[in-house]
């Protein structure tokens, strides 16, 4: 299969329109297995992207002070059901510069495949960067997701990321990011995953504000149905004075899966505040009876009500219609 | 002669070995305003619960007719499915979930349009509201007004209103009022549980409900004006033997 298939095997895979033609203000980085299928920068984002053995190791950089509009298209993904797919990122927002990410990672056959990320992402002052991750697995569930990322907020710097995971078997999920925050920077990080079978999620994910007037959120959606099981570790820690933060973590559990969420706020500083909340258990009784007096039964109040704690924030919906 | 939309006979009911509800016999017309008043403790939630047929609230003794049908062992979403629902007095809150998704959860006509117009019924503009989330951003009165409308877009054959007008403005209450006479007119009935004398006032027929026991009904004026002369904590033995007025 040449790469300009692969590409739109991918885009298929995602549920995109093959027919649908980015349009060019839209910058797309394609890659299958160890190979970049498909390419197209816009001024202002600068991609070299090495091929190695079992994955691709890249260096990304969005220029100095570029508003990079449209979003950047980015998809990962591997056809076959088994395979390894290394990804190594270097990722730098140069000062003042602004860029969002939609990423999609495809693993629609998995049965035995490993995907594993790790980066390093730099997000220099007053730089605004967004990262939208959504993962699409097939039904069989064997997929090994280790994503590992360690993030600089500089001074100034706004930096949110959301994972997304609802659609097919998550299969396994290691899960590590760990934050570095300057002085009034902003960082959001959002999960939002389902689930099912035998799937094991394992999120740990660290914020430490460092900086005056830094702030923080983490936001955990997760729900588990049959065995399934979640272990949820979100550490935010306030360094420093007047820094703001919350910690969220919903889980709701039903069948016979598992949930684990330990969300942890440590406070160094005592102008800093940080609050957290975390609701762990099966669907709310009042939110469940609510939907069967409007004539939905137990099975379809529970998908609705799941389907509502896992949506997407407003802000990225209109980015994501853009690509799709 | 107006037909009887519900019929509830000899229900009787405990939680956690209390009696909450004793013999209750009650008859519902259809197309009219029912007011059920009495005080805190009186069993009124406990009964519209039990009438709407949520978990932990199954009679031990009785039944409830619903369009000539015996749903007392039917479960909730059968009784919301043949058109009996219920609006909460708190409304639940639902992440992530948006006020035209919600409203159109059961609605027989499930177009955007349909939930403007219920929107706009009760008195929000669907333009600053539909796309928000029913969560904690709303306050109680937009979602009780909001949980009001997707009731109306079920088009309902009877809406069971716990306390329709708490929490809710006084420049919306007009707007409950006028909602609540045009359901009527439009043939839903309408059972409101209410401590108001202004709900009160837009009902055919009241209630008057104590220790889990309907101690009169009939006249909304007449019941109205006992309840607030006269209504004390009593001992339910007192009224067992009272006569009891029979519905016009």
């Amino acid at each position: 299969m040449n790469n300009s298939n692969t590409a739109l095997e991918l885009l298929k895979s995602l549920g995109i329109d093959i027919g649908h033609v980015f349009p060019e203000d839209v910058a797309k980085i394609q890659v299958h297995q160890n190979k970049v299928v498909g390419l197209h920068l816009v001024p202002g984002l600068r991609v070299q992207a090495d091929e190695m053995k079992d994955g691709i190791e890249a260096e990304v950089l969005i220029e100095k002070g570029m508003k990079i509009e449209k979003p950047i298209h980015i998809c990962f993904g591997v056809l076959p059901e088994e395979g390894l797919q290394k990804v190594k990122l270097h990722i730098r927002a140069q000062e003042e510069s602004k860029a969002m990410i939609l990423a999609h990672c495809t693993f629609p056959n998995a049965r035995q495949v490993k995907h594993i990320m790790d980066a390093d992402i730099e997000i220099e002052p007053h730089a605004h960067y967004a990262y939208f991750e959504r993962h699409v697995h097939g039904p069989k569930g064997g997929v090994d997701v280790i994503p590992n990322a360690k993030i600089h907020v500089q001074e100034g710097a706004e930096f949110s990321t959301e994972f997304e995971l609802i659609k097919g078997a998550a299969g396994n999920i290691e899960f590590q990011y760990e934050v570095n925050a300057e002085a009034q920077s902003k960082t959001e990080m959002t999960a939002r995953i389902s689930g099912t079978n035998n799937d094991q999620i394992r999120l740990h994910e660290i914020v430490h504000l460092l900086g005056e007037y830094s702030t923080g959120v983490i936001v955990s959606h997760i729900a588990l149905k049959q065995y399934a099981i979640a272990d949820i570790e979100n550490t935010l820690v306030a360094h420093a004075p007047f820094s703001r933060g919350h910690v969220d973590c919903k889980e709701i559990v039903v069948g016979n899966a598992q949930a684990k969420a330990v969300p942890t706020v440590l406070v160094k500083n005592p102008t800093a505040h940080v609050t957290h909340e975390a609701a762990i258990g099966s669907v709310d009784a009042k939110q469940l009876v609510t939907l069967m007096a409007h004539g939905l039964n137990e099975d379809e109040a529970t998908d609705l009500i799941i389907e509502g704690l896992l949506s997407k924030k407003q802000n990225w919906q209109n980015m994501i219609k853009e690509i799709e | 002669m107006d037909n009887i939309i519900l019929t509830i006979d000899d229900l009787n009911l405990s939680v956690q070995n209390k009696k909450i509800l004793r013999g209750i016999k009650m008859e519902i017309w259809a197309g009219h305003i029912h007011a059920l008043i009495g005080p805190n403790g009186a069993g009124k939630s406990t009964l519209v619960s039990t009438v709407m047929g949520l978990p932990g609230y199954k009679p031990e003794q009785g039944k409830i007719c619903f369009l000539g049908e015996d749903i007392t062992n039917l479960p909730v979403f059968d009784r919301a499915q043949r058109g009996l629902t219920l609006a909460w007095q708190e409304p639940a809150r639902f992440e992530g979930l948006s006020v035209e998704k919600f409203i159109l959860t059961g609605a027989k006509n499930k177009c955007h349009k349909r939930a403007e117009e219920v929107l706009e019924m009760v008195g929000l503009d669907p333009h600053k509201y539909l796309n928000r989330a029913v969560d904690k951003t709303l306050s109680g009165g937009e979602r009780k007004r909001i949980e009001l409308a997707s009731i109306i877009a079920m088009e309902p054959k009877l809406i069971l209103l716990d306390e329709p007008d708490s929490g809710i403005d006084i420049d919306a209450l007009e707007k409950i009022f006028s909602l609540l006479k045009k359901l009527k007119q439009d043939g839903i009935t309408i059972v409101a549980i209410t401590h108001s004398l202004a709900v009160l006032n837009q009902a055919d027929h009241a209630f008057l409900m104590c220790c889990g026991k309907i101690l009169d009904k009939g006249d909304v004026n007449r019941i109205a004006s006992y309840f607030q002369n006269k209504c004390i904590p009593c001992n339910h033995d007192r009224f067992i033997t009272s006569t009891i007025e029979t519905a016009p």
